[in-house]
């Protein structure tokens, strides 16, 4: 579904990411595990569309889509959930959802209705400034917002970063929902557990480069990783 | 001391009409600069010229049909489309390529855009003062308690609130103007929901314009119609959305009554130095709150 084939980031000057290459299968949940600062991020932007990549090319579902409008590949079906979440402040939680409604190509898409199915805390503060939100509902407010749009395709960017132990289990709940409904989920954590808890395969990405990749068991069993990347 | 000597009542009464209605028109043109200014970041100087546009355009078009009353009534509708579509057209071809730029640029180029609006009055519609007479219906004076209310005060008493309402609606009950809000403080974002910002900014921007084209249309029958319009205006209208709250629609409506009614008890109190008190009232307000009285978005 989605192939980025050796991707140079740069912000400004400085090089970020140094021939970043992974994939996506359909209906998978994969994962991009990394310190802070290892380029976890910058490979979600550089996907989105938010920081193009100089060199190297992106790909979704077979189609060449580097270099494109965040708001153009939103439309082709990736929806985007940042981590530093950016709601709308100005907005209700209601109208932070609504403005982000795109309707569904063929299947069952998302609504109103299923949003608050899935975040049923969502629907009690509904009127409620965006910018009054604590920072689990923003959480759940930014990967609705993201849902709403039907997205094919999720980048979800550090989800349990902040997030109080229980909060963390109720959102691993519902990203297993998702991945049961079809969506096909890029996950960047720093939250080796969760999201080895979550993931079908998993890369791990330091100083700008893919490490190691692998399904989840194989990286579990690989003494090197364990020890360097994922100190579980 | 002779200060207050001729103020009663009836005086009292028809300086608050004036100088509601002189705030009503504010209102208009100052919404319009605010709102783009909260949703493009772009302090327009040139919002003025298209005020002035709206005020010559609503005399062509009073001209045109013989400077009847039906003019009148098609030179408030027509001469705020005129200007819609002078700044559509700026916008598409030369706005819309600067967002990015640094606000002194950009302040920069809605400065010489001024003074190129300013020739091409000069040009299509001369040096010449101008005038729109207001239909019968409006003209001439009604007297309540002793006070002699013009009635064209009084219709600009009623359009304000409209225009106000009007705006309240857009902003709060329309998906696009939920979308401009949300532009206003996460442009990327807005991008990233699927939303093609280019023509938001186009729509917000060419809202903005309307509003100084229907606010130089409503000013037409008051004033005579000028050269120089532009300067006037665009520096009161810069005054108000500052104390205002930069971007807020409210606080420009806000702005506006401070000025408008600081300048006409002014006169009342101390008729020469009138224009001071509007401006003595902003140093006032920008001494207490440097960001303005309402929220800003900036």
């Amino acid at each position: 579904m989605l192939e980025v084939e050796g991707i140079h980031t740069f912000y400004g000057l400085s090089h970020i990411l140094f021939g970043v290459s992974l994939r996506v299968e359909p209906g998978k949940v994969v994962c991009l595990l990394g310190r802070n600062g290892a380029g976890k991020t910058t490979t979600m932007k550089s996907i989105m569309g938010l920081t193009p990549p100089k060199r190297g090319n992106i790909r979704f579902k077979d189609e060449e889509i580097t270099g494109k409008q965040p708001y153009v590949l939103a439309r082709k079906g990736i929806g985007y959930v940042p981590d530093d979440r950016r709601i709308f402040a100005d907005l209700t939680v209601g109208e932070n959802l609504e403005i982000a409604a795109r309707k569904a190509r063929g299947t069952e898409g998302w609504d109103m209705e299923r949003i608050y199915e899935l975040f049923p805390a969502l629907k009690n503060i509904e009127s409620r400034k965006g910018g009054c939100l604590s920072g689990g509902e923003q959480k759940m407010l930014a990967i609705a917002r993201a849902l709403m749009g039907n997205p094919e395709l999720l980048l979800l960017d550090e989800p349990t970063e902040g997030l109080a132990p229980t909060m963390v289990h109720a959102l691993e709940d519902q990203i297993r929902k998702l991945r049961q409904a079809g969506l096909t989920v890029l996950l960047a954590e720093q939250n080796v557990r969760s999201a080895l808890r979550l993931s079908d395969h998993g890369y791990i990405i330091d100083n700008g480069q893919i490490r190691y990749q692998g399904s989840v068991g194989e990286l579990e069993e690989n003494e090197e990783v364990r020890r360097k990347y994922l100190l579980v | 001391m002779e200060l207050g000597q001729s103020i009663d009542l009836a005086s009292l009464g028809s300086q608050l009409l004036v100088g509601l209605s002189r705030a009503m028109i504010l209102f208009i043109v100052c919404a319009g600069l605010s709102f783009v200014l909260g949703v493009l970041r772009v302090p327009n100087v040139a919002h003025g010229s298209l005020y002035m546009i709206g005020a010559f355009s609503a005399y062509s078009v009073f001209a045109l049909f013989g400077t009847s009353s039906t003019g009148f009534w098609l030179s408030l509708i027509l001469a705020p489309f005129v200007v819609a579509l002078v700044s559509l057209i700026a916008e598409r071809a030369l706005f819309c390529h600067l967002y990015q730029r640094e606000h002194l640029m950009l302040l920069l180029f809605t400065f010489a855009l001024m003074l190129i609006f300013g020739d091409l009055v000069k040009i299509i519609w001369g040096a010449e003062y101008r005038s729109v007479l207001a239909p019968s219906i409006l003209r001439g004076s009604i007297s309540i308690f002793g006070s002699s209310l013009p009635r064209y005060n009084l219709f600009l008493l009623i359009v304000g609130p409209l225009v106000a309402i009007g705006l309240w609606f857009f902003t709060s009950k329309t998906k696009i103007g939920k979308i401009s809000r949300a532009a206003a403080v996460d442009r990327e974002m807005v991008g990233v929901i699927g939303i093609n910002v280019s023509w938001v900014f186009a729509g917000a921007f060419v809202l903005g314009c309307f509003l100084a084209g229907f606010g130089g249309a409503l000013v037409a029958p008051t004033v005579s119609i000028s050269l120089g319009m532009d300067h006037d205006i665009i520096i009161e209208a810069f005054l108000i959305v500052t104390i205002g709250g930069l971007g807020n629609i409210w606080g420009a409506l806000v702005g506006s009554l401070i000025f408008g009614l600081t300048h006409s008890f002014g006169v009342l109190l101390w008729p020469q130095f009138a224009i001071v008190f509007p401006y003595a009232a902003v140093v006032i307000v920008l001494l207490l709150r440097p960001r303005g009285l309402l929220k800003s978005v900036w």
